[in-house]
């Protein structure tokens, strides 16, 4: 299949995920707050779902290695030193912005909410400016 | 327990959703965001098929008095745009632009058993705790009387 239509089909699987966990639960499927519930200081007294979602998604490519043969997980593209840079500067922002991709980007921009758009938009133009910056000028 | 598992099962479509669109590939993801390069687009479709149906799926779904399983729904957060969101979303798009990868494809990418990635992921962990110890000790500090 196309990789676009896949994307495609992919991507109406996340939304599906979020209005699931809705109509279940009534909860916005944003994966940067699911996992932070679980955090010090203060986690959450909800930690069952959010572990047992957790668990769902990494269940998912294992489950698509076994009838497909491939878990369709790429390569890091950098080295650790950055993953270490890049995974703090996520963690702090998502936490900081109250949201990442799933949250703001899916279930916010679905919702109409001002505030997602406006947080989908910032975090697109500066991680556009990183690999510009990183690729076409260092 | 039905609740337990209806996340498990959520989570799991999500996963889905992510290896499938090949959001689990951080050179899928930056070749998006790469606008002066080899741009990719997949990322715009992916977006583009959860938004369509989780609009069309909520706007159904919010029409209940309340979910299934649960009396209400969480509340609807604010709608104030304030600097805390809009310099979080800056500081997390440097990072995603970094790596290429954003929380989900993360945890997601943990199941390849690539180690390296686990350096993102507790890197990405201390970040949160960071800023919710931060969080607590200062709304501390401003209300004493609250602790």
């Amino acid at each position: 299949m196309h990789p676009y239509v896949l994307a495609l089909i992919g991507g109406g699987l996340i939304g599906l995920s979020a209005v699931l966990l809705m109509a279940f639960s009534g909860r916005i499927a944003g994966i940067s707050g699911i996992v932070a519930g679980l955090l010090p200081p203060k986690p959450a007294e909800d930690r069952t779902w959010r572990i047992a979602f957790i668990l769902g998604l990494l269940l998912a490519p294992a489950v698509l290695a076994i009838f497909t043969g491939d878990n369709r997980i790429g390569a890091p593209t950098v080295g650790p030193v950055m993953l270490i840079a890049a995974g703090l500067l996520v963690g702090v922002g998502t936490a900081l912005g109250g949201g990442c991709t799933s949250g703001h980007g899916i279930c916010g921009i679905s919702r109409l909410s001002p505030r997602s758009m406006a947080a989908t938009a910032t975090f697109v133009a500066t991680a556009m400016v990183t690999v510009f910056i990183v690729r076409h000028v260092l | 327990m039905r609740q337990t598992i209806a996340s498990l099962l959520t989570g799991f479509i999500f996963g889905l959703g992510l290896c499938l669109s090949h959001m689990t590939d951080p050179a899928v993801v930056q070749g998006f965001l790469d606008i002066a390069g080899a741009w990719d687009p997949t990322l715009l479709f992916v977006i583009g098929g959860g938004v369509a149906v989780a609009f069309v799926g909520y706007r159904y779904v919010l029409r209940w008095k309340q979910p299934l399983w649960v009396p209400k729904f969480q509340a609807a957060p604010s709608a104030t745009i304030d600097t805390p969101l809009l310099s979080g979303a800056a500081i997390f798009g440097i990072g995603w632009g970094l790596a290429g990868y954003c929380p989900g494809p993360a945890v997601v990418s943990l199941a390849s058993g690539r180690r390296v990635i686990l350096l993102f992921v507790v890197a990405m962990l201390i970040g949160m705790i960071a800023v919710r110890w931060m969080r607590l000790s200062r709304s501390a500090s401003m209300s004493p009387t609250t602790r």
